[in-house]
This record gives structure tokens, sequence and C-alpha cells, in this order.
């Protein structure tokens, strides 16, 4: 794409200033407002209801797209260039995105669970069908023919069938949009991420579509790999102070002391900052900041021993007291046919808990003014809800705080990018002066928020013909939102927390069956679901929140290698088994399509008559659904038998999300989504004693590395024009560890039912199956 | 603190710092060099990587006073001419990354391997790589990308 994208868009709303024409004159405001020498008194987010909030056409005729909704790593901005340009008909390349910040975009909610095409893209296709509309009336007014005469390409309305260029036949949409004097009022339903807007002007049938679905680069990675874009950690504002944070000794340590005589030794030391159990330095310099953390010695209470002996956990689990209960499934009666089922097959699974271990951690800049204009960039993914919780955090009007968005590493939820803003916001508070926090690696990996263990209990019963008549799943596990995914109250950030605000925002957030799976039509079901509570409720380096698909990798796994357990013990091929209870047309369409690109060898699992030796290999299947988007993958494995080390040669992934928009980039993704989730499956596991996280740095919680690759990973996309798109990213991490786990027991008859599948754990169930 | 003259990307820039503050906040804070990027400041996964003396080294891991005297490149130094390097041209042609945070590390550890060894094997790429850190899980990419500089380095020789 043109170089034009590679301007960064904090930079063109810097620049932009008198120079964007609206479509209606009267509201020029909202830019020059932000953009005013001047310090403004408050700042006031767009009205959805105005089309000019969504979209602004320049004198050079640059469409400028504006939208709550971040980058977080996977294209979504391209795409959503993508979608304005094929509504608009104009080059893709003329084509400006301001994404997220609070006081020039809308509220969409942030991004979540995968659905900025799904539900995000929807006000912006239909703002885009808008205005192209009431152009070509304008045009239509301009040229003096029915607008049903005209046409648009590159951005030009002309009459159709005249020569090109002729400049009495066309009008471009730059000369039109000077025009003004639009009916821009646009119809609201919905808000946050359902948020939507439509117009006069309907969005194109997908049959004529040029753009969209077509494989365009993805603007954003030129300047990414030439070195000239810049991410939230390189914000830099005057005057701005380098802050790092001293977190307590452990969990329920409370401050009692400070001493500081060391640090003041260091060059740029400026200060350290006490608020209740927040402890901060900040310095003129990074250098003086990170060496002033060291120094400071800050003495605590003893720690609580708030939670058990990793080893103990899931035991700790079983016997905790159930803090909330639901039942997400019931079909028939499930409880009636176990009892009186010829065969029963029984099984749990266990998940622990994961980090979001970003690669780059919490990174923000605050400049706050309690008695003027606070802003706050940070690439946490809900700015919107940032910026009503440091409303709160401040205790100042929500419209004096403007949350400015800007790119960082890769977020996969709610991981703790928040709780660095909120850090930087404390800090500058205290300083007064702006102060930019960035995490040290421990205070990510030991001190950001969670994906919650999970414990799945599963049953089936067979009839003497080893039919499956009925499927019961039973979960156990932390909620999915201690931390609420939503960081919109004060209450919310690990800093805040540490000066004494509670956390009253969390919710209980199952772990589910029957919500957001693949849809089997066993005859029999009840899927119930229990919360267990918080180990402790603040400021617990355990605490809970969304990470890349809040419960689905533990509840896929549990289910996808019960199928398998099930099918086994029915004698059954394990994608025979799926499609046999599978009624879903899409769902068996992806099972299909990954069994012939893996050429499946159809037959029961294990693999009988495997030849001996050191490695096994095998084959193994997973199938997911999530938000209307379903997922088979397929892994094949190599096993060692002496080691229990379980090498991935290969994935095949089958993905239908209704209609792709860019398959290029949407392809990259679920390689990501793949192989991310194959280091989840196989070495993910936070570990902890008994008032600490013990994983600190890339040692000790590892993650996927190059050794870890399998030599082939495929993808098959299954498009589906005439329905509309739905999520990609977190579908394709579901199934990985049932795949992965299936597939070993394909290799040798060997089923490992705790995650991740470390070689300890795989030789553990290999000496099992020799000893029984 | 004390003076000291660091020579990055063919230019020489003086600085005033602790000498024994590692280079990657001197390049970062002090001369606004963005892409050697903190990811653990403890040598475990490259995101700070920069070339010294043509090897890929962390920059959390090495002093200003050991880098003085010393050829640093960092990735905004890879660019000939205004012109993508072909290491950078084949990561873009693959559509490597998806946040792209990591990115400076493999690419800067790219261009190290294959002045070293133009064509590596797919076990050398994997061992040349296996220090690093990608946390999106884009290695399919890097790896397409990296077997596509070599053979343009080859075509190139």
């Amino acid at each position: 794409m043109a170089p034009k994208l590679a301007v960064s868009r904090r930079e063109f709303v810097k620049d932009a200033g008198g120079l964007l024409i609206g479509f209606s004159l009267a509201d020029s405001a909202v830019l020059p407002r932000v953009l005013a020498a001047a310090s403004p008194e408050t700042i006031t987010a767009p009205s959805p209801s105005r089309l000019d909030s969504w979209l602004r056409i320049d004198k050079e005729g640059i469409v400028h797209v504006f939208t709550g909704k971040p980058e977080i790593g996977m294209g979504v901005s391209t795409a959503y260039a993508q979608i304005v340009a094929e509504e608009l008909d104009v080059p893709i390349d003329r084509v400006v995105l301001v994404m997220a910040d609070t006081a020039t975009t809308t509220n969409q909610g942030g991004v979540g669970g995968s659905t900025s095409i799904m539900l995000g893209s929807k006000p912006l296709r239909n703002a885009a069908a808008n205005a192209r509309y009431l152009l070509t009336q304008l045009a239509s007014r301009r040229l003096g023919v029915p607008a049903e005469e005209l046409e648009v390409a590159d951005g030009i309305v002309f009459i159709k069938g005249s020569a090109k260029g002729d400049a009495t036949k066309s009008v471009s949409y730059a000369e039109l949009a000077g025009a003004g004097d639009l009916n821009d009022a646009l119809k609201v339903s919905g808000d946050g991420f359902s948020l939507n807007v439509v117009g006069e002007g309907k969005p194109k049938d997908p049959s004529a579509y040029t753009v969209v679905g077509k494989p365009v680069p993805r603007e954003d990675l030129p300047p990414k790999i030439l070195g000239h874009f810049k991410y939230a950690t390189d914000v830099r504002v005057p005057g701005m102070l380098h802050g790092r944070v001293i977190r307590p000794s452990g969990v329920g340590a409370t401050f009692v002391s400070v001493d500081d005589s060391s640090a003041k030794a260091i060059p740029g030391y400026v200060k350290t900052v006490v608020k209740g159990n927040f402890v901060g330095v900040v310095a003129e310099n990074e250098w003086a900041a990170i060496q002033a953390a060291k120094a400071v010695k800050v003495t605590w209470t003893a720690p609580i021993q708030a939670f058990p002996e990793q080893k103990d956990l899931y035991v700790y689990m079983r016997s905790a007291q159930v803090k909330a209960s639901k039942e997400t499934l019931k079909r028939g009666d499930a409880a009636a046919a176990l009892s009186s089922a010829a065969k029963k097959v029984e099984a749990s699974y266990e998940f622990p808990f994961q980090s979001h271990a970003t690669m780059g951690p919490g990174c923000a800049v605050a400049d706050v003014h309690t008695d003027g204009i606070t802003t706050v960039w940070s690439g946490g993914q809900k700015p919107h809800d940032l910026q009503k919780g440091f409303a709160e955090l401040l205790r100042v009007p929500i419209d004096t705080v403007r949350v400015v968005w800007v790119e960082d590493a890769g977020s996969y939820g709610r991981p703790g990018f928040e709780d660095a803003a909120a850090d930087a916001v404390l800090l500058s508070e205290a300083a007064g002066k702006p102060v930019r926090v960035q995490w040290m690696r421990e205070d990510m990996t030991a001190w950001g928020t969670k994906g919650p263990a999970v414990i799945c209990d599963m049953s089936a019963a067979l009839d003497a013909q080893g039919e499956a008549t009925a499927v019961q799943f039973t979960s156990r596990a932390f909620s999915g939102g201690e931390t609420h995914f939503r960081p919109g109250d004060a209450g919310n950030y690990l800093g805040a927390q540490l000066t004494g605000i509670p956390n009253t925002s969390g919710v209980d957030e199952f772990a589910q069956w029957g919500v957001e799976s693949p849809p089997y039509a066993f005859q029999n079901v009840l899927a119930m679901a229990h919360v267990i509570p918080a180990f402790h409720d603040s400021a617990s380096p355990l605490r809970t929140t969304h990470l890349r698909d809040p419960e689905g990798p533990a509840t896929s796994f549990a289910v996808e290698s019960f199928m398998d357990e099930i099918a086994a013990a029915a004698a059954a091929d394990p994608i025979e088994f799926r499609l046999k209870h599978l009624t879903e047309p899409r769902a068996k369409a992806v099972l299909t399509a990954a069994a012939q690109k893996a050429v499946w060898d159809t037959r029961t699992s294990p693999k009988k008559g495997a030849p001996g030796g050191d490695i096994a290999t095998g084959r193994g299947v997973g199938l997911s659904t999530r938000n209307g988007t379903y997922v088979a993958t397929v892994a094949e494995v190599e096993v060692n038998r002496k080691t229990g080390a379980v090498c991935v040669t290969r994935f095949v992934c089958a993905h239908d999300c209704g209609l792709i928009i860019n398959p290029e980039a949407l392809r990259t993704t679920i390689e990501a989504n793949l192989i991310q989730s194959l280091g989840r499956s196989l070495k993910e596991e936070v570990t902890f004693d008994r008032s600490n996280v013990t994983s600190v740095d890339w040692v000790t919680y590892p993650v996927a590395r190059a050794s870890d690759i399998p030599d082939r990973v495929e993808v098959v996309l299954i498009n589906h024009p005439e329905l509309p798109s739905s999520g990609a990213g977190e579908p394709s991490s579901r199934a990985t560890a049932a795949a992965i786990a299936n597939a070993v027991f394909d290799a040798t008859g060997a089923r490992v039912r705790q995650a991740p599948l470390t070689p300890a754990r795989v030789k553990a169930a290999l000496d099992g199956l020799r000893s029984a | 603190m004390s003076a000291a003259s660091l020579k990055v990307n063919g230019r020489v820039h003086k600085v005033d710092v602790d000498p024994k503050c590692p280079l990657l906040y001197v390049l970062r804070d002090n001369l606004e060099l963005n892409n050697p990027r903190f990811g653990c400041g403890v040598g475990q996964c490259g995101a700070c990587t920069v070339l010294v003396d043509n090897h890929a080294v962390r920059s959390c891991q090495l002093t200003v006073a050991s880098a003085v005297g010393k050829e640093i490149v960092t990735l905004e130094g890879l660019e000939i001419a205004g012109k993508p390097h072909p290491v950078q041209a084949a990561f873009i042609a693959e559509q490597t990354f998806q946040c792209g945070y990591c990115l400076n590390g493999w690419v800067m550890t790219t261009k190290a391997l294959l002045d070293k060894n133009p064509s590596p094997s797919d076990a050398e790429i994997r061992n040349a790589f296996e220090s690093l850190v990608c946390r999106c899980g884009s290695h399919v990419g890097i790896f397409a990308a990296v077997r596509r500089a070599s053979q343009s380095a080859k075509r190139s020789a």
C-alpha cells in the first residue's frame, strides 16, 4: 500500500488540523478542539449518530476513518481499510485510519473476543456505504443526471459510459465533500462491541466485492519491519520522567517503611512514591529508574500464604467451596442414561494458570492534570474503559481524561497493560509531571493478570451397541473475570488495589460447555459449571481475567480429548465419531476439510502394530467453535518414549469464519494462534509458591521456541461470502491442546489429561501403561 | 556519568551516561533509536538485538563502556539508500509477524546469520533462532522469510 498509511495515526491527528473537510461543516470541531494549542477544558467523544464521527474526506481525497477499535497485531486495520475502500470505491491506499483515541473516536468497546471484524466493522461498512450514497446524491445534483446513471471508481463519480477524465461528466469525492450540506444523521443501535449505525445508503452485495476478500498486504507491516513504526513504548513527551514499580514481597504483604538513601546516590533519581502498598520510583532517565527500583529498600510485613503448594493445586480446587454455579446445557436426562449405561467412560482434565506474558512488558505514558486535561498513552485493548477507570481513579470528570491508544506488543486479552497505565497515572499524579512506566519482565510475568486454572470432569454413557447416549460435563474453575476484562473502574487496576481501592467489579465467569461449543447432538447432555473463589481478593499475582479466549482452551482440551476417549471406547475413528454426532454442516465441513488436507488415516486410536523403538508417531484432531467460527485442527506428533518429549511435526487447520475479508492476514493470524497455543499445550504453566508467582521470565515461563515449530503448518480457509464474518484468532487457539493430546494417545496409547503436556507428564502416562 | 562516543549506523554520537548503563537504554532514550526493544532485560528474548561488529548482540546485556569503539548497527541502519535491506524485503514479502514487537530481534539475527551463512539449512535456521521469543507465534512466516532472504542473497551473489 502507498506510504500514506505509513504515517502513524498519532502523527496524522497532530498534522491534520485544518485539512479536514467533514460532511457537515458545522462540526469541524472534534480534531481542532483536541489539537488547539490552548488546553481545552473538556474532551467529549464524538457522537456515533454523525457520519463525520466515522468518516471524513479531505480535499486531497484521502478518506479518514475513525474507529474506537485498536489494531492488536492481527491486521484488523487493513481489513477495515478494505471494507471502507470497497463501499466507497476508492483506492485502498487513500484510506487512513484513526484508531481508538477517546477524544476522536466513538466508543466501540475496544477489542475483545475476536469480534473486531464480526461486530466492529459493521458501523464502518454502513457509514462508508452511506457516505457513498450521499456523495452520489450530491454528484447527481452537480452533474444534473439521476443518481442511477452514475458510477464511482477511484473516488470519482461519473456518468455511466462517459469518457474517462471528462470533467463535465465527473466529479471527485474531494470536490463533493467540500460542499457540505449533507444529511449526515445515522440511526444508532447498541453500544460498545455492538455499536452500529445505519444510514440511507446500503452496503454492497458481497457478490460485487473487488477489494474485500482479496489478500491485501497488511498496512502496518512495512513500517514495522523497516523500523519506522512507533509503539506505545516509543511515546515520549516533553518533561517526561521514567517510572518503575516495586511490588510487595508477596500476596497480602503490607508496606512498613522505605529507605531510599542508596537511591539518592543515583544520578537522575527523583523520588520514591508511596501510596498505601503501592510503591514506585521516578527518575529523569530510564536506567536511573531501573537502578533506583533495585536500590530502594522497602520493608514489608510477611506475605500471607494465600496459595496452596503448586503440586496440590487441583486437589485444592476440588475441595474449595463453590462460589457460584451455572447449568449451561441440559438436554434429556443424562443422569438416568449414565445410571443405566452398559458402559461408562469417565475422565478428568486439568488446565493450569497461564500468563499473557506479553512480548513487551506493560508500558504507558501518563500526563496527569487533575485541574485540567489528563492524557494517557497506552496499548491496552479497551481505551474507552480506561478513560472511565482513570477518571474514577483520579476523581475527575470523565471528559477531562483522554486515553490515546498506541499499538503495543500483542495483548491477547487483558494482560496488565491496563495496570501499567494505572501505575503511570499514579506516578504522574504524585510527581506532577508526565511519567512513562515500563514494567520489568518479572512485573509482567509474575504480577500480570492470569488465565484461570480449570478442572473439567467428564462422563459418558455407552449402550450395548457401543453408541454414546449421554455426556456429562462438570467444571470447577477460577473465574475468568476476577479482574473484570473491561477495565472501567478504579478498583480494576493492580496499582489502585495496592493503594487500598477494593476490586469490586469482578464477575463470575464460568468454564462452560454448551455455549460456544461444538454442537454435538448427543441425546442426553448435562453441563454444569462451578466457580471457586479467588485465592485473595486484592492485589494477587494469581488474579484471573481474560487470556485469549477466556476458558476455551481449557474446556476444549477436556471436551475434545474426551470425544476421542469415547470414540476409542466405541471403537470408532475420531473424525467419523465426531461426524456421526454432528448435524451442523459447517462443523462437519471443517472436519472433513481438515481430514482431506491431512490425508487422515481413518481408523481407531491408538495406532496398532506400530514399530517399536524410541519414537512413536500419531495423529489427532480437535474441533472448536467460537462466536460463529468453526475450526478443525489436526496435529501429527512424534513422541519420544524414553523422555516423554512431544514434537508436533504438522498442523492442518481448517477454518470457517463466514465471509473472509483478507485471506492472507487471516492465514497468518491462524498460523500464529496455532503456534501460540502449541506453546500453551506443551510448555506454559504459571508456577507459584505459597505467596508468590515464581514464573518471572522466559526460562521460568517457557513459550514456543524455534525448535517447537512443526515442519508443516497448513491452513485451509473455507470462505462463505453469503454469511456475515465471524471471529478469527481465538477460535484457532481452542482445539490445539486436545489435537496434540489425542495424537499422543494415538501414537502411544497413553492419555495425558493434564496440560501442559510436558515430557514429565507424558513420561508418567507412558510409565502408567507399562505398570497397568 | 561520563562522556562516551558511540558509532551507531555509521554516525558517531557523543553521550553523557553511566558507563555501566546497558546499551539498550542509551540507544532508545538518548539516541531515540526505538527498534532495539525492551523485552526481558536478561538476555532471554532477543528483542533488543543490535549488530556489534557484525555479530548479533543483546543490547540489554552490553554496557555502554564495552560498546565504545565498536560498529553498532540497529534496525534503523539496515535500509540501503532508502531502500529496504533484502532481509527486510523478505519479511515484508512474507507478511511476517502479528504485533511485530519482537521483530527487531528476528530481522537483526537473520541479517547476522545470512552474512555468515548465506544458505542455512532448516536445522541451522532453528538453531540460530532458538534463543529468540515471538510471543504471538509468527514462526512459520519468520522461517519462510529467512529462506526467502537466503534465496535472494544467493541470487544477488
